[in-house]
């Protein structure tokens, strides 16, 4: 069983939703990524999606945009993203680490070698934004081969023939991407997401996660209703940005930010789970 | 009399149809091309896949397209013969299309016909679009303007610098100027920039590519709709001098005029066919924006290609003294057919460029845009090394008054 699988698996006989943090790697410099990583997860991060930069993120709004630029003029390079999740788990062999990404780095260093060398590292799934099931049919097959989860992304506007396909080869967790925008926006419509959560999960035992907007620790909470992961990432990087070069205090803001998310997940859980009993 | 060489379907031409017959279904020229987006943009491009279908096959719509390159962009454009340029180029006779006499002063308003119409037939009330050297974001103020559209136009703040008078005209026709600081401040990054801002208004908003680039359908609408070019130029030269040239040269940025020359003589084999990227300060410097002499395989903006990437996959600078060349990618069709053989894809520096420039409007008394400079600087090389009985074609894509600024900045001058 995969990490993220029993991750899961005992978030669900618990009643509780996971809370997954996303910072992008080697924002602000390679060296300080791996104390970030632990950071989160004193504060309750459950999984960690690590972004891979890349020099055009045309899926991403300005806040990940900049983390990428800083990483990357930092000398931030695939190989080392994975040299950074392989320190992580010298200390942490619990927590699932999902790298989400672009596929030119990937295709450059050859999905076969990027394959084998995150399974090693310890990489649990990775998601490749602009990857579809369509395009290269290969990819899924070769991560799952090599041990990985192949995390894919459902819309707004994919429609139910397309769910079941991305489905059919998805692994870990579907990431259900909240409205249509870029990352770090702020239109998060709570009430429409539960009726297209019910139609993936009418398509797929896999858990479903929710990203893209969730900005504040009500929307992780409205998310916790509906959603069996969270996902925050712009609102934990602009963190980052804000505090530069300055490690301990960006690592105290990290764990400030992502602790209070917790808190409102965890006290939505809890009274949805007395709902239930009462 | 509406033109009839706007059918982006063209049955005119031999059988032989192995060439143009790309691409597959799924937008694919060999291993090229293709739709690499963010899952939420699968759906609209499934649904502009259809709606361009739909289109090209409606003779209403055609009818339309038609009217307008006719009547409101002056098509067909004429073809000329350099006589000087020639003679001073010593060899075969060079013949220029003039795409810079379309509305506009470039090639880029004939695809933006076609996408406009497109865009108001889907009930579309907003266009966005990006743009390098301007040319294609006034072309896209433009049909906007006509069509009482709302557009809004991404441009690096770099390429805003370059192309002052551009940016002001776009203002002048109603379109807002948005300008993108990300990245390198150029065309790749608007690029980028007009993505994420179709991802987020998918429902009232029609997304204008200006190149042949982007996921499908793109590629083969943009060719479709600029093939025009090709079309009328192969039956002007077969009226005028009874006889297809030997050799045919465009510029190669995205590659749009390109493809739209190229695409309706792929077939004829007898006319050799070249593109012309931009060398900058020479391919071997790094600093140059040829991504078919100097690039390999990757993926950006939607669709495999030759991309400019570094070691570990992140896309590099590029540099030109053209704005609308300075892109680290080129179109699928244009990797595909220098793959197979096709087309050959050569590369013309900043100074050379700006040297055809003077020379072109100090003895022909056209001024050519600095994308176009590097297509008839190749063509005077080219020219060269051929007979006096043989003819080049030069696709003079568009015209240089925009790019006063760059040219008196080359030269040390200020306007």
């Amino acid at each position: 069983m995969t990490r993220l699988a029993t991750r899961f698996d005992t978030l669900r006989e618990q009643g509780r939703t996971a809370l997954i943090p996303y910072i992008t790697a080697g924002d602000p410099a390679p060296d300080a990524t791996v104390g970030f990583m632990h950071a989160l997860v004193e504060a309750g991060a459950d999984a960690i999606e690590v972004g891979v930069p890349f020099s055009d993120p045309m899926a991403d709004g300005p806040v990940i945009q900049g983390a990428c630029e800083r990483a990357l003029a930092a000398g931030t390079s695939l190989s080392r993203v994975l040299d950074m999740v392989a320190e992580f788990r010298e200390r942490d062999a619990q927590t699932p680490i999902v790298l989400m990404g672009y596929l030119n780095p990937i295709d450059r260093l050859g999905l076969d070698t990027f394959s084998e060398r995150a399974a090693a590292v310890g990489v649990d799934g990775v998601l490749i934004v602009d990857m579809t099931a369509e395009e290269a049919p290969e990819v899924a097959p070769t991560l799952q081969g090599a041990g990985l989860d192949a995390v894919c992304l459902i819309a707004p506007t994919t429609g139910d023939a397309r769910i079941e396909r991305i489905c059919a080869n998805a692994g870990g967790f579907i990431y259900y991407v909240s409205f249509k925008g870029v990352t770090g926006s702020s239109s998060l419509d709570v009430s429409s997401l539960a009726e297209k959560i019910e139609r993936i999960r009418a398509k797929s035992a896999l858990p479903v996660a929710v990203g893209f907007g969730v900005s504040t620790p009500d929307n992780a909470a409205d998310v916790s209703r509906v959603a069996d992961a969270v996902v925050v990432g712009s609102a934990l990087v602009r963190q980052i940005a804000e505090h530069g070069t300055d490690r301990s205090a960006t690592e105290a803001a990290l764990r400030d930010t992502l602790s209070v998310m917790r808190r409102a997940i965890d006290e939505q859980d809890n009274s949805t789970g007395e709902a239930r009993r009462a | 009399m509406a033109n009839t060489d706007a059918q982006p379907v063209d049955t005119s031409a031999p059988l032989a149809q192995a060439w143009r017959n790309m691409p597959d279904v799924r937008g694919h020229f060999g291993p090229y091309g293709g739709r690499f987006v963010a899952e939420t943009l699968m759906a609209p491009l499934e649904e502009l896949a259809q709606a361009y279908e739909s289109a090209r096959n409606d003779p209403a719509f055609m009818a339309a397209l038609d009217a307008d390159l006719a009547d409101y962009v002056g098509r067909p454009t004429p073809v000329y013969y350099a006589q000087r340029l020639s003679r001073k180029a010593g060899g075969a006779q060079i013949w220029f299309k003039r795409e810079d006499l379309n509305h506009t002063g470039a090639h880029k308003i004939n695809n933006t016909i076609g996408q406009g119409l497109l865009a108001a037939r889907m009930g579309k009330k907003r266009i966005i679009a990006e743009t390098g050297a301007g040319q294609h974001g006034v072309a896209s103020a433009t049909v906007a303007a006509r069509l009482g559209l709302e557009c809004v136009v991404y441009m690096g703040s770099e390429d805003m610098r370059r192309q002052a008078t551009n940016v002001y005209r776009m203002r002048l026709l109603g379109a807002e100027v948005r300008p993108v600081e990300s990245g390198s401040k150029t065309l790749k990054d608007a690029l980028n920039e007009a993505l994420r801002d179709w991802v987020a208004n998918v429902d009232d908003t029609f997304y204008i590519i200006g190149t042949v680039a982007g996921p499908h359908p793109y590629p083969a609408m943009v060719r479709d709709f600029q093939a025009v070019i090709g079309r009328e130029s192969r039956r002007q030269m077969l009226e005028r001098c009874d006889r297809l040239p030997d050799a045919i040269v465009a510029c190669v940025g995205g590659g749009s005029n390109a493809i739209g020359l190229f695409h309706p003589f792929l077939d004829d084999e007898e006319v050799a066919i070249y593109g012309v990227e931009a060398g900058g300060d020479g391919v071997s410097t790094g600093r140059h924006a040829a991504p078919l002499s100097a690039g390999r395989s990757g993926v950006l903006h939607g669709n495999r290609t030759y991309i400019m990437q570094d070691e570990n996959g992140q896309i590099s600078a590029t540099h030109s003294v053209s704005a609308g060349l300075d892109y680290p990618g080129v179109g699928p069709e244009h990797a595909w057919l220098k793959d197979i053989g096709r087309a050959h894809y050569v590369d013309v520096g900043d100074a050379d460029a700006l040297a055809a420039f003077h020379e072109c409007t100090r003895i022909e008394g056209i001024m050519p845009a600095l994308e176009s400079a590097h297509a008839v600087a190749y063509a005077q090389k080219l020219a060269a090394t051929m007979r006096e009985d043989q003819i080049v074609l030069v696709n003079m894509s568009g015209r240089g008054d925009k790019d006063m600024a760059s040219v008196a900045e080359a030269a040390g001058e200020s306007l």
